[in-house]
Parts: C-alpha cells; structure tokens; sequence
C-alpha cells in the first residue's frame, strides 16, 4: 500500500552532517586517542584515558537525560502521524468507500478528520521537535564550548606554551562544530532509523516468517559492512581532526605574525607549506568522503541483492503454491523499505565518528591537569597593616626544574621584606623570571615553598592570590575592546575615575585622551593603533588599579622611553607606596630606586644588598653598573 | 542566494565531475522510482501468472536495478569525493594566499579569529553546499516536475488539489529565506567573535593569569556563546516553522486527494487500484518536497558563508606593480645620488603619512618628514613614546605607503619599486619580535633563500645568540615559535635581529632592537653591531642613549616632523625635549639646568623649536632619580 517514500534520505546530509546520543548502537567509539609514545603535543594527540570521549558525551548530556527523551517521545509521535497515512487508504477504500455506497458518509468524515489531524499533527510536532532538539543541542554546545574555554583558562603556562592557540582555537571551533553536525539530526535520524527497522521487521515477520527470517539472515553482512566502516572512519576522521588543526595553527600564526611575513617576503615559502598542510587535509578529507561512498554502495549492493534473493525465493513459493499472493506483494513493499535506514545509519556513523575524533580530541584537552592546581581548602591572608600595605614574600628551600629535566633554579632561599622594593638583575638564562613566575604562581617549585606572609601560595584561592601577588610582564597584551575596559583588568570593578586615576599616575592619560574616543577608543578600531611603549603603559595602569600587596615587574619597562620609565618609578613610590615589588629590568636605572638588589647567576643569588653598597663593592653588580654607566654617556 | 554564483571559478575545474555527479544521482533516483514499478510487475505478472521463467527474469531485472542503483549512488559519492576536497582546499589556499597579500593595514582592522573563521567554518559549509544541496535541489526538483507530470497525467482534478499547497509554500519559502539569511549571518559572525576571543584569552594568558581573571574572561566568552545561542536557536524557531509548514501542507492536501479520491471511487469514477497507485506516487514525492526546507537553509547559509568569505577576498591586495616606472625616475636617480658611494642613501622629503582608517579630522600621524640617512650612515631615531616613530620606519620596507611626499632608495623613489624589490633592499627588526614555528636557523635565515650556514653563524654572532642557540637541544635545527620550544623575551629579540642582518641588507631597520636585552649581552651586541652598520644604511629606533650611540646621527620626531637632526652631543647640548628624553627629566629642568651649566642662549644649531608639550606632562622629577647619566 505505501509507496516507497525514501529511496533518497540516504543522501541526505551528506558528507556527515549529523548526529549522535549516548545511546549509540553498539556503543560509541572510545577515545581514539589513546596514550602514545613520542612527544604528545606534537602529534596533537593528548592522552585522555579509554572512552573518555563517550563520558564526555554522556556527561554532556546527563543533565538534559529528561529533555533528551521528551524530544524523542515528540519525534516517536510525529513519525507515528507520518506514517499513518498508508492506514488512512486502507481505510479509506475497505470501509470508507462501501459505507458511502451505503448512504453513509460517517467513515469517510471521520477519515477527512483523521487525516487532517494527522496533517495538523506531523506539522506541528516537527515544529515542536526541531525547536526542542535545537534547543538541546545548543544547551549541549554551550556547555561544552564553556568547558573547554574554562578549562584552557585554568591550564597552566606551561601547558600554553606547547599547545598553541590555533588548535586551542580548533577544539573550540571545528571540532565543537562536528559534534553540533552529530546532535542537531543523530537523534532524528537514530530513533527514525530505530523505529522503521523494528516496525518493518516485526511487520515482515509477522506476514511471512520466512522472508523475515531472511532477512535477518542479511544482518550478518550488514553488521560485519558497518563494523568495517566505523573502523575505518574513525581513523580517518581522527587524521582529519589533526589534519585541520596544523592548518588553522599556520593560518594564525601568519596573520599574526603579518608584518615580519611581509617585511622578509614570507609569502611565497608560507604559501608552499601551507599548501602542504592544506593538501594533507585536503587528502584525508576526500578520504572521509571516499569512506563514505564506499559504505554506500556495498551496503546498497548488500540490500539490494537481498531483496531481489528474497523476491525471487517468494515468487518460487507462490508458484509452487506454499505462499498467498497478496502476502508477497506486502513483504515486497516492505523489504523494500526495511533497507532504506542503511545508508542513513551510515551517514549517522559517519558524522558519530567525526564527532567522536573530534571529542577525543575536547576530551585529552579536559583530562590535561592544571600544574598549578587550585586548592580544595583556599586559606586567607591575614589581614595587612593599613601603614605598611606591602607583604613579606619567603622562598623557602625553592627548586624548581623543568619537567623535562633542566633545573633552572637549584636550592633557594630567600625572604623579601614587606614595602621593600627589590631589583633582580643578571644574564639571560640566571632564572631571573623563573624567580618572578615562581612568586607570581605561574609555575609551582619543584621542591620547596614560596610563602606570602607565611602562607603557601599553593593554598590561596586565585582571587586572594590576585589580590596579594600581580605581575606585569614585557609582553603588554591588549585585549578587543576598550582601553578603558583593557586598564579595568586590573579591578573590573573600578569606575571611570579610578581607570583615568590610573592612568594618569603611569603618565597614560595624555596619550589616552588624544586617541579618537579617548578611554573609549577600541584598541583594534579605528585610529586604536597604540604602540609597544603605550601598550607597557596601559600594562601598567591595570597593575595599578589592581593594587596589590607585592607587585612583580618582569621587564615591563623595556619598551619605555626614559620620560615613561620615571613615570612608572614615581608611581611606584607613590601610589604603591608601601607595597613590596620585584623588578627584573636590565635597565640599572630601574634598579637605582630598588632598596635591595640581587644579582643572579645560573640560578644562585650571587650577591644580595643595597644597590649603593654594591656599587661601591668590587663584585659583578659594581662592574655592570661601570658598564652602563658608560653606556648611558 | 545570488552571492552562490561567486563561486563558480572554484567549482569550475571540478565542473565536469559535478555535472557528471548530478547525472548519475539523477539516474539514480530514477531507478529508485523504477525498482517499485518493477516489483509490481513481478507480482501481478509472472508470479500472479505463475510463471517460473518470467520470475527469474523479474528476478534478474531487479538485481541487475539493485545493483545499478547500489553502485551509482556510490559512484556520486566517489565522483565528488577528491573534487570537493579539493575545491574547499583551493578556496581556503586562495584566502590563505590573499590574506597574505592585503596591506598590514588590513590586519590592523581585522581580528585573526575573524579571518580564520572564514577559512574553516564557513568553508565547510560551502563544501557541504557543494556536496549537496547543489546537487539535490536539482535532482529533487526534477523529480518533483516529473511527480506532478505523472500526478497530472494520472488523474488530472486530483493532481490539482494535490499542486494547491505549491503557491503558498512558495510564499513561505521566500519569506523564510529573507529572514534566515539575516540570522544565518549574524551567527556565523558571532562565530568569528567567540573565535577572537578564544586566541585572545591564550595569546594574552599571562596577564589574564597575571590579574587572576579568569573569571571575567570566562563572563565575556559566556555572554558571547549565549548571543550566539540565542541566534541558534532564533535560527531554529524559523526553521521549525518552515518545516512544520512544509509537513503540513503537503500532508493536508495528500488528506483532501484521499477524501476526494474516495468519493470518486465510491461512485464508480475511479477504480481503487488507481487511487492506491495516485497516493502511492503523491508519498513517492514526500522527500523531495520535505527535503526542500534544510536545502534551502543549507543553500542559504552558504550564500552567507560565500558572501563572508569573499568580503576578504574582494579586499584589494597592494598593488604590487611600481607605481611609476623606473625609466620615469631615472632623472631622480641621478639627482639624488651623492658623491662616494653610489647610492644617495635613505632620504624622506616631506613625507605625509595617514592611517587609512584614521579619523578625518585627526591630523596625520607623520606631517612632512624631510631626512636624509647617507650611505653607510646609521640614523637613530629618538620620540616620545608614541610618536610615529615605527610608523614611520613601517615606510620603508613599505608596509605601508607614504600618503604624500617622496621616499628613495640610493637616490630611486620607492614607488618605482615592487613591494618585493623593496623588501629585499630592505631588512627589518621589529620592536615585537615575532618568530614562527620552526626551526631556529630557519627563522634567522627566513630573509632570503640564498643564505648559507656561513650567513646564519654571522647572523647569530652579530646578534650574540650563538652562544645560547647552539645551547639549544638540537642547536639551530631546534623548533622554535609556538609549536615549538619557548624562549625569552630576550633570545627572540636577538633571533629577531639575527633575521634582519642575515642577508646583509642594503638598508636595516631595527626599531628598539635592545629592548630586552641585559646589560651585558646589550654591549657585546652593539659592539658587533657596530660591524654590520659600518657598512648598511641604517635607521634605528632608540630610547636610551646606549642605543643611540650606536648611531653617526640622531633625529628627534615631535608633532609628526623631525625636529632636529645632529649628533647625540650635539642635541644633548642644544636640544631641551631630546635631552628630557635622553635623561627622564622634563624639559623645563633640563632647560634650567644647562642655563646653570653654560650660560648665554643655547646654540640651537639645525635644530628647529619644539612645539609639542613634553611628555611627562610637567610633573617634577623626583630628585634622586632626576638625571641617570
């Protein structure tokens, strides 16, 4: 009675663009990215323990469980009205059409009702379901996009160092996108598949046991073709995910790094390696695709051969008498149909393993360990005094080495006074801003402890560390946005006033005013171009707005003219008046306000004093302050 | 929709297989439509006949469909595999290649995440667009003509009543497809902006962690990925609607065509089994027209994607063709070449420069530059923070072009070369120094391919970076950059000056080029420094008079002119707002004192009055720390 309606859904969505629930058949894919040797980062496959990507799929999912199967009951109901409309002809011609010959067009009232009933509801729950699942999905992507951004929040430096922000940028883009593909039609697609494969089979072997039996036979191949395919594809879509990755790695880092690029006549040699790149994913790209067709005509071939081998044996069992007609025609229409779902079940398979190489990927980023670990119990500071707003800062026995091996600071300690202000100088590589990273818990010590008025950092909660430990770094980045907003990093609490009070503390104001919108000017707008010099000043405003207790300057000078240099000393003496600081400058005239110098060499403090003491003296500092002395003119 | 047509020269290279690919899909669902007539047959034929010869051959006919449809579907697939592969590719090489190309004052303006967003996302989509939609709105439209063809041949009334929802689902379409392509827009935008903010909470990870802001972070990215939510599911409210609307109607009249169909069989005008076989081919035709909404959504959201990707595209690129060619500037050539050396060396003539994005009544950036750097001459140029003084080093490996005024080459106007000319002339070391993802050595020797090891062990003694290169785990063949080892801020930038003096260059730029360097390492480098520059015209941007000495002359840019040119001394001496640089104290003290030091007006020498205000805006030096030389 049905005519075949869906000789075409397999072609659906090409290419992937679907679908995937916890309630996968056969279980979804584990972490195809299991631990590997060799260097992890490199290969882009960070190791996240077995099936980690379908935890994340299901704890992803757990908390809309009730909303997930609310959307399933509307799409069971839809295609229940969609497929009623073979029921209605029958019907129709059975009972609607002798009753009318009978004067009684009761029956086929009720079938006009029926069927724009039915019209009414497959419409208006497909209106519903569309609405509900897109709003799951969306739930779903926000929470995941917000979890890999928190966590790549919380990740250490170090961690930053190795992953780079282009595949940071690939997780949160590319292959959050795979999973959208998966969630906005696998749930459709799973429970229309689903539902169509169990009524037809139950209807086959309801109507003549024998082809049904049958055609579960053809099961085996099926099963044996889809197994084959979801291995296949889930090594594809794996390379592919990586693949992706390096290119959207070298795109950023031309873009960012344009000036250089163009300046040395990069173009020409970039463009020969990204090509490399691009065609590598070009390659396995194309290799997905191929999986694809290659799924669709064997398992096409597969169906189609079933159904003609069961025809045929249904047609020899009508000849010979064991089989009523009317029964063959039913199971020939049916057959027909119970094989419909194959090719979407692959397109369905297709996008679930995209979706779960690209997981596998989201899930090794989650399961990377912050190195520097919030603590479970925060302690506070103890309060300071109002006079002295500064903090004693105690390295106690500190090392600290490289995870790779190389210590950079061997046994350290050391105790920085409250208020005081302590100029660190010595060579590239004497672990200066290992020294500075250390106190501002960038990295934790490898043994030993850094204490803030006798309290571990390691025990401070980021907010209190924050408000007792800043550092300014050389690199002054500036954030989208306004300079207002860039300087109110420092305290998003701050009102205007206090931003321009800031500003006008480092010597800023002038500048910030002359800008197009003044505090308002977007830094990436119009007329927002701020040079290195600005951008270390705007650094500064922020740690000044910030106020904290100990204040580290990692050269954060060196792009100051020496008029911006002394602004940033008299801030220092005024507005952190009291505070305890640690400078790093290779500049000694940043060192000559210091009460205290230390002078490093390959990791070891090798002298310690007041910076007119060590002057005077014979040792490494005196000599370098003769060198800069004549440097200076 | 129109915007689609834009990406015909991509396609065309793989138009044969697409062509080629719709046939078959075609073809292929024709077979699909065929197979049920087939069975049909089969069963009211040879098998209702029970005619065991005819069985087979119904058999034979329908493996023999099977298989033809089985493989032509795949044939699709694999016909468009690599050609889809490879036009995404091609499309994103060319953004890649163009983005490459566009004036630095582009990227000024545009967010990274922004262009990387079009190179990704919205180039899968048009992959998708390509892969599909493109191919089923046709195959599903021609099926859908040759449905109602049959419907109409069929039973002409009743293909009528079954057409009726035709009209206003046209109405529908269109309106939807207004209003989807609005949201389509503004999510795929949205994406660009989740996307810029995701690189700059990494690129600027120290000072989010630095100010412990996570938090504050994590709110902008939320508030971001909650606009682009809402746009999703705005997004979906229009395609529920579009899509109830195209279930409704269809059902609606496929409802009517029964009822009607009924009453004509009850009276004896239609016979049941034509009625069974009317309905039958109206359900045939479900999915193409239910198909018919996410094609257009799909088709839409890559017209938008499409007109994305193309608004960088469409961006000029710096014409790379001199501007006036070289015979024309063969007088200047002569005119401006200075006796010695051969060459006149780097001289600006009143020079103008403007952003381009700039606000029209903000003055320009650089207002008449007049200087001249002889050759072999090494020219350090002093400013208050802020004053141009990058900019106006950007102008000569022409990053950006001068908006008036002239500037030479050793006597030749600059416009008279290519961009690539003048690069090669011209080698420059940036104030941020940037290195790529490499290897060390590669990036010293990225100037030029011709260099050797010799260069590359010259280059990092010159820039005193031997020492801790070769230090490196696999010396200079270490990857450096952002996939590979981190080094400081110190080391980059004498990697960064080891690439700019590599290919000894005619010319060298080195803006702030000691910033970050110790003390130590600082003299070692200018002392071989010093070696290079005896030889190269150069143009050094300084802060502190250590950088200045390296130079033969300084110039002083205040209010967008150079305002003195002269030695150090020479300025020290004469000049009040360079010595406030040089020294931190403001030019007023500094006034006062060399009034105390030398009595009687200062010689000003070739210096002109300085017009701006100082930059410390007034405020007193603090005594101890008042003069540092």
């Amino acid at each position: 009675m049905t005519a075949p309606s869906t000789d075409l859904p397999p072609e659906r969505h090409d290419d992937g663009r679907v679908s995937a629930t916890a309630a996968a058949p056969g279980g979804p894919s584990g972490a195809a990215a299991g631990p590997a040797p060799g260097d992890a980062f490199e290969r882009d496959v960070l190791p996240a323990p077995d099936g980690a990507s379908r935890s994340l799929l299901r704890s992803l999912l757990a908390p809309h469980t009730r909303r997930v199967w609310a959307a399933a009951v509307v799409l069971l109901l839809q295609q229940a009205a969609v497929q009623a409309g073979p029921l209605l002809v029958a019907f129709a011609l059975d009972r609607a059409v002798p009753a009318l010959r009978a004067q009684d067009s009761g029956p086929l009232i009720a079938v006009a009702v029926a069927a724009a009933l039915c019209a009414a509801a497959s419409g208006g729950l497909q209106y519903l379901f569309v609405r509900r699942s897109a709003r799951l999905s969306q739930d779903v992507l926000l929470d995941l996009r917000g979890r890999i951004f928190r966590h790549a929040q919380v990740l250490s430096l170090d961690f930053h160092e190795r992953y780079t922000s282009g595949r940071l940028i690939s997780r949160a883009t590319t292959d959050v996108e795979s999973l959208r593909e998966l969630l906005e039609e696998g749930l459709e697609e799973l429970i229309s598949v689903g539902l169509s494969t169990v009524y037809i089979t139950a209807m086959l072997l309801y109507l003549d046991w024998r082809s049904g039996a049958a055609a579960l036979v053809s099961a085996g191949p099926l099963y044996l073709l889809v197994a084959s395919f979801r291995r296949r594809s889930r090594r594809v879509y794996g390379t592919k995910s990586s693949a992706i990755a390096t290119v959207i790695v070298k795109f950023t880092e031309t873009v960012n790094g344009i000036r250089p690029v163009q300046a040395f006549r990069r173009e020409r040699s970039n463009e020969a390696e990204f090509a490399r790149l691009n065609r590598r994913h070009q390659g396995v790209n194309g290799d997905a695709l191929l999986e694809m067709a290659r799924y669709v005509a064997l398992s096409g071939l597969v169906a189609n051969t079933a159904v003609a081998v069961i025809v045929l044996w249904g047609a020899y069992r009508v000849a010979a008498g064991g089989l009523p007609l009317g029964v063959l025609a039913a199971s020939v229409l049916y057959l027909r149909r119970l094989y419909d779902p194959i090719d979407r079940l692959g397109v369905f398979l297709n996008s679930y393993e995209s979706a779960a190489a690209s997981l596998g990927k989201i899930a090794g980023l989650l399961a990377q360990r912050p190195s520097v670990p919030e603590p479970e119990a925060p302690i506070s500071l103890p309060t300071v005094a109002a006079g002295r707003p500064g903090r004693t800062v105690t390295f106690e026995d500190v090392r600290f080495a490289y995870r790779t091996g190389g210590e950079v600071l061997p046994r350290l300690g050391l105790t920085l006074a409250a208020g005081e202000t302590t100029a660190v100088v010595g060579s590239t590589g004497a672990g200066k801003s290992t020294l500075a990273k250390l106190l501002a818990r960038f990295y934790d010590p490898t043994e030993g402890r850094v204490l803030l008025d006798g309290v571990d950092l390691r025990e401070l909660s980021t907010a209190e560390l924050r408000r007792g430990v800043v550092m300014v770094t050389q690199e002054a980045f500036l954030f989208s946005g306004t300079v207002a907003d860039n300087i109110a990093i420092g305290r998003p609490d701050a009102g205007r006033a206090e931003i321009e009070q800031a500003a006008k503390a480092i010597g800023a104001h002038d500048f910030i005013a002359a800008l197009p919108d003044g505090y308002d000017t977007d830094v990436r707008k119009r007329g927002g171009r701020i040079s290195a010099g600005q951008r270390q000043l705007v650094a500064f405003a922020r740690a000044l707005l910030a106020d904290p207790a100990v204040l580290i300057l990692d050269e954060a000078t060196s792009s100051l003219d020496i008029p911006g240099e002394r602004a940033v000393q008299r801030a220092m003496d005024t507005v952190l008046r009291g505070r305890t600081s640690v400078v790093i400058a290779h500049r000694l005239s940043t060192v000559e306000i210091a009460d205290r110098v230390l002078v490093m060499a390959d990791g070891r403090i090798v002298e310690d004093g007041p910076p007119a003491a060590l002057i005077a003296g014979r040792g490494r500092f005196a000599e370098l302050h003769r060198v800069w002395r004549d440097s200076v003119g | 929709m129109r915007s689609l047509l834009r990406l015909w020269p991509f396609v065309r290279p793989v138009r044969g297989r697409l062509a080629a690919a719709s046939v078959v899909a075609v073809v292929a669902s024709c077979i699909s439509l065929v197979i049920p007539l087939v069975l049909k047959w089969l069963v009211d034929g040879p098998v209702a006949e029970g005619d065991p010869g005819g069985a087979w051959l119904g058999g034979g006919y329908l493996l023999l469909l099977g298989v033809a449809e089985a493989g032509l579907f795949g044939l699709r697939r694999w016909l468009v595999a690599r050609p889809l592969a490879r036009v995404e590719a091609s499309m994103r090489e060319a953004l890649f290649r163009h983005v490459q190309r566009l004036p630095v004052a582009f990227h000024d303006r545009w967010s990274s995440g922004q262009i990387l967003s079009r190179a990704t996302t919205d180039l899968q989509m048009l992959r998708m667009f390509l892969a599909f939609p493109l191919t089923f709105l046709l195959v599903n439209s021609v099926t859908i003509l040759v449905g109602c063809a049959i419907l109409l041949a069929q039973q002409f009334w009743l293909g009528l009543v079954l057409l009726a929802p035709v009209l206003p689902l046209m109405v529908v379409c269109s309106v939807f497809e207004a209003k989807y392509a609005l949201a389509a827009r503004r999510a795929l935008d949205q994406v660009g902006d989740l996307t810029t903010v995701i690189e700059e909470s990494v690129l600027g990870i120290r000072v989010v962690k630095g100010f412990g802001r996570h938090r504050s972070q994590a709110r902008a990215f939320r508030q971001l990925s909650h606009e682009l939510r809402a746009t999703e599911l705005h997004k979906a409210r229009l395609l529920a609607a579009i899509w109830g609307a195209i279930t409704f109607l269809p059902e609606l009249a496929i409802g009517a065509a029964l009822v009607l169909g009924t009453v004509q069989v009850a009276h004896g005008g239609l016979s049941a089994g034509t009625l069974v076989a009317f309905l039958s081919t109206a359900l045939a035709l479900r999915w193409p027209v239910d198909s018919i909404g996410f094609l257009l959504a799909m088709s839409n959201e890559a017209s938008t994607a499409t007109d994305r990707y193309f608004e960088v595209l469409d961006e000029p690129v710096a014409d790379d063709a001199p501007e006036r060619a070289p015979a024309a500037a063969a007088g200047e050539t002569a005119r401006g070449r200075t006796a010695g050396d051969g060459g006149g060396g780097l001289e600006f003539a009143g020079v103008e420069f403007r952003y381009p994005d700039a606000p029209r009544d903000a003055p320009p950036t650089l207002r008449g530059i007049d200087l001249h750097v002889r050759p072999g001459e090494t020219m350090a140029l002093v400013g208050t923070t802020g004053s141009g003084k990058t900019t106006l080093t950007a102008l000569v490996p022409r990053l950006y072009d001068a908006t008036a005024g002239r500037i030479t080459l050793d006597g030749r106007d600059l416009t008279t070369f290519t961009r690539e000319e003048a690069r090669a002339l011209v080698s420059v070391a940036f104030e941020e120094p940037t290195l790529f993802s490499a290897t060390a050595a590669e990036n010293v020797l990225m100037g030029g391919e011709h260099l050797q090891e010799a260069d590359l062990r010259r280059a990092l003694e010159v820039a005193q970076a031997d020492g801790f290169v070769d230090a490196l785990p696999d010396g200079p063949g270490t990857q450096v950059g952002e996939q590979g080892l981190s080094l400081s801020g110190g080391q980059r930038q004498r990697l960064a000056l080891a690439r700019a003096v590599a290919g000894r260059p005619r010319f060298l730029i080195l803006d702030d080029p000691l910033s970050a360097l110790d003390v130590h390492t600082e003299a070692k480098v200018e002392a071989a420094l010093r070696t290079v520059l005896a030889t190269t015209t150069a143009l050094v941007v300084a802060h502190r008079p250590s950088t200045v000495l390296l130079a033969d002359r300084v110039a002083l840019l205040s209010g967008g002119r150079i305002t003195a040119v002269g030695t150090h001394h020479e300025l020290l001496r004469s000049h009040p707002e360079y010595a406030a640089l040089m020294s931190g104290a403001s030019p007023a003290a500094e006034e006062a004192r060399r009034a105390e030091e030398a009595p009687g007006p200062a010689d000003a020498g070739e210096t002109e009055p300085v017009g701006s205000p100082p930059p410390a805006g007034g405020v007193t030096p603090r005594p101890d720390g008042g003069d540092t030389r």
